[in-house]
Parts: C-alpha cells; structure tokens; sequence
C-alpha cells in the first residue's frame, strides 16, 4: 500500500494529540489519586490540588498524586462511582466540602447516604460571609436584620446555588435569625460567586451570602461592604476589621470545610495510613504556606473525629431541610 | 496614562516572556483545536505547572492568556476542515467555514480565519486598553432582567436563519431549548428529567452536545457514504492555499462590525464566545446576505464568527481586570491564577501591580501577532487534513471523540450520552434539520430561561421587570423591529416607488 506523504505527517500528528489527550486519562494504578468531582478550576479542584501539591512538596509521598475530574450533580457521580466501582481502591481520595453534607442530607445524592463512604479528614475551611455594597445602608448586620424582619420582600438575597444549596443555606439561617420563613425570602440562584458579585455592584440584588476567600479581592477596592463573617471568631490578617455575626447577636455560622473521604470497603491500615499522612501535613508549616495561598483557613480535623463530625452535620442539615419544607 | 503599558510592553518583550507568549500561543491553538479541549482545560491543566515552575505572577499570565487567545484561533480548525466545533466559539464556524473546504478553499478559508480572529481580538485590544474601567460600569448595569431582554434580542435575530425551511428551524431550536432545560432546575433546586440519573443533575454538558452532535454525527454520515462510490465520496481538490488580499479586503467591513460585536458581548459577565459567534453571524447575515450564499461558504460568513469570538475572548477581560469579576468561564479560571499569586484584581491591580496588569495586555497584543504569524504560513499545511483518506480520519476523530470527552468526565455515561446526541444529530441531518439553531437554542435558552428565572425571583413575580429599565427596553424595540422590518420594509417600500409613479 502507498502512503503519501501527508498522510504521513497528520497521521503521527493525530496520534501524537491522541496521546496527549489519552495521557490524562490513563491511571497509573501505583500512584495515587485524587477525585474532583467537578469541572477543572472550582472549589473541589481547589480541595484536590492542595493535597496533591502540598503532598508532594513535603515529601511526603514519592509520585505526584494525579487529579482527575468527574463532574456531575456537585458530587453526587464521583460519590455513586466510588461506593460502586472503586469501592475499595487505597491509593483513592475524593475532594469533597459542605457542599456534599448539604447535598447528602437532602438525599441527592442517589441510594447512598452519609454512612457509606470513610471520611478521611479536612485540611482547611472558608467561611460564610454577609456582603452588600459599599453604599448600601446598612452599616452592620443589625440595620440589615430590622429592615429585613419590617420588608423581608424589598431586600433580594443572592449567591452563586440554587435553593436548598450551600450557599442559600446560608441566607437561609439569616433569615432564621430573623424570625423570616426562609421560604419567604426573596432570592436569586447565579452561576458562581462572580455573576452575584456582579449584580450586587450593579444593584440587582442587595445582599449576596458568598465565601470570604472570594472576596479577599474586593476587601480593598472599597466598593463591597461585609457586614458578617459567618465563623466561630474573627478571621486574621485582611479580614481582622470584620466582625462575626455571633458578635452582633446572631448566631450564625457556617465553616465550609474542605476535605476527602475513601471508598466503603478501604481496609483499615490503608485508611489509618491516609489518616496519619494528612495529620502530618497539616503541622507542616510549609503546608500554612500553601493553604494560606489558596485563601483557605486552618481546620484540622481527622479519622473518627472528622466522620462524627460531618455525620452530625448532615443530621443537622435534614433537620433544618425539614423545617423549611426542603425534602422531598 | 498609558505608563502602565509602556511599561507591560517592557515586562512583555523581555526574552522568557516572549517565549512563554510563543508557548502559550502554539499550545493554545492546539488545545483549541483538540475537541473537548478548550481553553478552560488547556488552562487548568497548565496553570499548576507554572506555578510549580516558580514562573513569576506575570509569566504565568502571559504563557495562560497566550493559551487562552491561542485556543480561540485553534477552534475554527476542525470547524473548517471536519465540521467539528474544535470549542464552545467555533460553532458559527462550521456554517460557512465547512463549505469552503468542501470547495478546494480550505486553505484560504483558514487564512482568512487567522485575519479575522487578528483584526477582531485586535479590535477587542485597543478597546479593553482605552474604555475598560468604563465599560466595566456599563457591564454591571446588565442584570438578570437586560439579560433575558438579550437573549429575546438573540433570538430575534436568529429569525434570519430561517432560510428555505423556517418550520426546522423553528424545531431545531426548540429542541435545544428542551435539552437545555435537563437538570437541576436554577431556581428551585428542583431535578428535571434526570431520570434518577446523577449524571444527568448538571445538565447535557456542553463539550458532550458538542462533540456528539457534531463529530459523531459527521462520522456517521461519513461512515454512510464509505460503501458507496458516489462523487460526494471524493477528496475535494486542493486549490490554492493562501487567501487573497482581495478576499480580506472583501471582508473588511464584516470583521470591523463583527470585531465591535464580539467585544461587546465579551465585555458582559455571563456571556461568552458561543454567544458572541451567534449574535454576530446573524447580525452579518442580515446585513450583508443579499444573494443568500451565507451558509453555502461565503467569505463572509466565516469571518463573522471568527472575529466575533476572539473579540469576547478579550473583551471578557474588561471586567476581570477591573472589577475582579470573570466575564467568562475561562477568565474565571485565570482568576484564580491570580489568587494563587496573591494578586488582587481590580483598579488596584493597575497602581499596586502595573507590571501584572501591563504585562498582560501587552502580551494580548503580541500573542495575537504571533498568532497570525503562525496560522497564516500554516494553512496549507493544516488544510492537507482534508486528503487524509476516509479510513484513516474516520477512526482518528472517533479517538480523540471519545478520548476527549472520557478526559473531562471519568466517567462512561458521558460516552453513552454522546453517543445519544450522535445518533440523534446523525437522524437531523438525514432528516434535513440544520444543527446550528438546535445548538443555539440549547446556549442562548438556558441562558435565557436562567435569567427570566432570576429576574422573576428578584421581583416576586412581576413581570415589569422585564422592560424597567432603559437597556432592557431597547433590547426589546430592537428585537421587535428585527422581526417586523424584513416583513414591513419591502411592503413600505413598494407603496412610496407606486406613490412615485
């Protein structure tokens, strides 16, 4: 057979480009892994690259751990293929935050619930904050929580979830605070913390309920104003001037925690030896370094500890469901 | 005023950066032109080497901006050639841009593509360089309500589309508005036709309608024709391989409007290339269409959607730079970037980091002549994709089909649903359906129906909202008379010549 040139030439330039593609889905079954269940450049990428860079640059693993990415329903595929395919693979680690406790407690993430899958631990937190714009006013939480009780339908609540997500839960205990129905709250689901930032300064919303990391950019251009930071104390360094909610008489707060869980049937020595890895890592003070650079807070939670914890966060989160009518 | 870009072009020039800008650009055109690759994952996937790399700050956003400018020149590749959409940008592309190759003009349609995506990202450049900060302003006056104003304004235009067969038309587009509405619903968190399936809780992914309705469907069709020895079956002749300063100066006025479009439509968060490819071929065609050869491979008609798109790729910029707000998926990521640098966007970014800020949008600039410097040789090179015989081309697109969509999901119902829209957009195109409107009412409706939603939330349910204020008004007129001048215009016209005589 006679082949000519160009087909020469596109043929190892088809297979050079199949590779590349190929080349990042091909596991290498040695090395380890960690699942995003998401799109690259969010949150859960976020989560996966901090153990994945911090890991590496503390030496304490020898191969770099690979990310790989699987979208779909804020978790819920990576969550069902894990308890169902790789439901006993080792060197397996799964991005995940309060996004998936909010989402295992409304039950949408499929057959399985939160007792499935071996929490693992958390390296780092954001928190909730209260944000409206710089002439906005309300100059503390409490003028925006009287007038939010005499007019709840004048004062739109925006964030980057649909109802009953993350980010409306937070407007949601808001509400609470103020003897509001949650139900009766006006607000308004965009696509990520951008577009919300974006109708905020155009007026379209008045109060948008975002994450503090987020808005590090917008601390210094004087044109947002945080009323809140939803933590347990006030946060450090930028965010020193912000005061909590609790300190303001409501006591609303809401850590989002970023951290990993493993398949249903990992045999306890691997667990354990996740376990002690990422407890170890998280006392490196190199590893400060780099959380402090992806805008996270320090949160240490491991093994038993951390999976009481996030089980008792998704009984809380079916509760508060329930009380606003969520469930389906 | 202009120090900051003196100085970007001094931070830009140096020889690192050049190179990066060099890099950035090549990688780009190939990621741009791998389907499933787009901008967004050719950027995710480099943005931890440079960081690990210890490239400083505006390194990296040199090398990740050159990625991004360089994926929306590589998209219109395959347009041409396979009539497969490389990314979200290039969809337009296919309409005029595939015909062309089918005549013997790959070559110079790939030529004239680069000179298009030049003079409408450069178009975007001087833009983003002289009225960012007051564009940003006019950018956040566009809430939810000017937004679903827009896309009736989108839609309206589409009517030019209609052409021969308005009833497909109309049904295609609907189609893609119902695949649209797949997921969770906005507003409510509700599930819509997902079936119980977790996968289906996000919606048809855009890389998966993409690459299943156009490559899977283009390969069965090719698959169709492979046993049978009918003329379609032979390798088109390739004719010259340059494009003509005729046929660039033929297009001029096209590229100049289409530039100004896409930027505009670049500049507003939330809307992106495939928006602005959509608005601007329509408008073209309106304008300019008056022997209805667009859609049979007309000059025109190509660079439109090429202008358009490189234009948003730069004007959506405007409002990271400014504001710290993405004006795009892929700004979004290249946000973050600057996160991890510690680097604060917004005005601040043009005092506090002027060798960030410069840097970057002299290296716009420069990675944009790079780019043309490179495409423009290259053409006749890549149009030989076309005399690649069927046996060979027909399993190479599979690969990188399937390959390029497993890579963005891990996950097989990803495969099996584009395999779904394949077959499906395989049974349009026997049926004589066109897919553009189906892929349009697929972007522009949800995005629309987002938007009504949104709008409605905000005002409890009152639909004034819709037409309150002036920019949503006028969006409204517009579209209004789009759809009623080509009905009236000729009817007006035919009494005044009567009155005449």
């Amino acid at each position: 057979m006679k082949f000519n040139s160009a087909f020469r030439q596109w043929s190892s330039l088809l297979v050079l480009s199949g590779a590349l593609t190929a080349g990042t889905v091909q596991a290498q079954s040695d090395a380890s892994e960690c699942i995003a269940p998401a799109k690259p450049g969010g949150g859960y990428d976020l989560t996966c690259r901090l153990a994945a860079n911090s890991l590496q640059e503390t030496g304490l693993i020898d191969k770099p751990m690979m990310v790989s990415y699987m979208p779909g329903g804020i978790g819920a595929v990576a969550y069902n293929h894990v308890n169902g395919v790789r439901n006993d693979d080792p060197n397996l680690i799964v991005a995940a935050s309060t996004g998936a406790a909010v989402n295992l407690a409304l039950g949408k993430f499929g057959q399985y619930d939160a007792d499935e899958v071996r929490w693992l631990g958390a390296l780092g937190a954001d928190y909730g904050a209260i944000v409206v714009k710089a002439d906005a006013p309300w100059q503390n939480l409490e003028e925006l929580m009287k007038d939010l009780e005499t007019q709840p339908g004048k004062i739109v609540f925006g964030a980057g979830g649909t109802v009953g997500s993350q980010d409306w839960m937070k407007a949601a205990l808001i509400a609470k605070a103020a003897d509001i129905s949650p139900r009766d709250l006006r607000y308004v689901a965009f696509e990520g913390g951008g577009e919300s930032l974006a109708a905020l300064l155009g007026d379209h919303i008045q109060v948008f309920t975002g994450d503090m990391s987020e808005l590090r950019p917008h601390l210094e251009s004087g044109k947002v104003r945080v009323l809140a930071s939803l933590s347990e104390e006030r946060l450090g360094g930028p965010y020193a001037d912000i005061p909590t909610a609790a300190e303001q008489g409501y006591d609303v707060q809401w850590p989002i925690w970023r951290g990993y869980y493993m398949g249903p049937d990992v045999s306890d020595e691997a667990y354990q030896a996740w376990v002690d890895k990422l407890k170890t890592l998280s006392e490196k003070e190199k590893f400060a370094e780099l959380r402090e650079a992806r805008g996270l807070f320090p949160m240490s939670r491991f093994g038993d500890d951390f999976d009481s914890y996030v089980k008792e966060q998704v009984a809380q989160f079916k509760q508060l469901a329930e009380e606003v009518g969520l469930t389906q | 005023m202009f120090d900051f870009l003196i100085d970007g072009f001094g931070v830009a020039l140096t020889p690192l950066n050049l190179g990066l800008a060099f890099l950035g650009a090549v990688l780009g055109t190939l990621f741009g032109a791998l389907p499933g690759i787009g901008p967004i994952n050719g950027i995710a996937i480099l943005m931890p080497l440079a960081y690990t790399l210890g490239l400083p700050a505006e390194s990296a956003l040199i090398l990740l901006a050159g990625v991004y400018t360089g994926a929306e020149y590589g998209g219109r590749m395959s347009s041409i050639l396979l009539n497969v959409p490389g990314d979200a940008g290039a969809v337009m592309t296919t309409l005029d841009g595939h015909p062309l190759a089918k005549k013997g003009l790959a070559g110079p349609a790939l030529g004239l593509s680069a000179v298009s995506s030049f003079v409408g990202a450069t178009i975007a450049i001087i833009g983003l360089t002289l009225f960012a900060p007051l564009l940003a302003e006019v950018a956040v006056m566009f809430g939810p309500a000017e937004f679903f104003a827009l896309m009736i304004f989108a839609f309206a235009s589409m009517s030019v589309m209609m052409g021969k067969d308005p009833i497909k038309t109309a049904i295609g587009a609907v189609l893609g508005v119902m695949i649209a509405m797949v997921g969770v619903d906005s507003g409510t968190g509700v599930l819509r036709y997902t079936f119980g399936m977790a996968e289906l809780y996000d919606g048809i992914d855009f890389v998966v309608m993409i690459i299943g309705l156009f490559a899977i469907s283009e390969i069965l069709l090719m698959l169709e024709h492979a046993n049978r020895n009918d003329a379609n079956d032979e390798i088109p002749p390739l004719g010259r391989v340059m494009v003509s300063l005729k046929e660039v100066l033929y297009c001029k006025w096209t590229m100049l409007r289409c530039g100004l479009i896409g930027f505009i439509v670049g500049v507003l968060p939330g809307t992106g290339a495939s928006v602005a490819g959509a608005v601007a071929y329509t408008t073209e065609k309106r304008i300019s269409d008056k022997d209805g050869t667009f859609g049979t491979g007309d000059m025109r008609g190509l660079a439109a959607p090429e202008a358009a798109n490189n234009a948003s790729a730069a004007g959506s910029f405007v409002p990271m730079l400014t504001l710290g707000i993405p004006g795009s998926g892929t700004t979004a990521v290249l946000l973050g970037a600057l996160m991890l640098y510690n680097i604060t966007p917004g005005p601040m970014m043009f005092s506090e980091r002027p060798e960030v800020a410069g840097g970057l949008i002299a290296s716009l600039y420069i990675g944009n002549v790079v780019l043309l410097a490179l495409n423009l040789p290259l053409a006749g090179l890549f149009a030989k994709v076309l005399t690649i015989p069927r046996w060979v081309l027909v399993p190479g697109i599979a690969i990188l089909a399937f390959t390029g969509v497993y890579q963005l999901h891990s996950d097989l119902m990803a495969i099996y649903l584009m395999l779904i829209i394949g077959v499906f957009g395989y049974l349009l195109r026997k049926l004589g359906f066109s897919l553009a409107p189906v892929i349009l009412g697929y972007v522009l409706g949800g995005l629309m129906e987002d938007n009504l939603r949104r709008a409605l939330s905000i005002s409890g349910g009152d639909v004034g909202i819709l037409w309150q204020s002036g920019i949503s008004l006028g969006l409204w007129i517009a579209a209004a008379l789009l759809l009623v001048l080509p009905w009236l215009l000729p009817k007006l016209l035919f009494r005044k010549s009567l009155d005449g005589a």
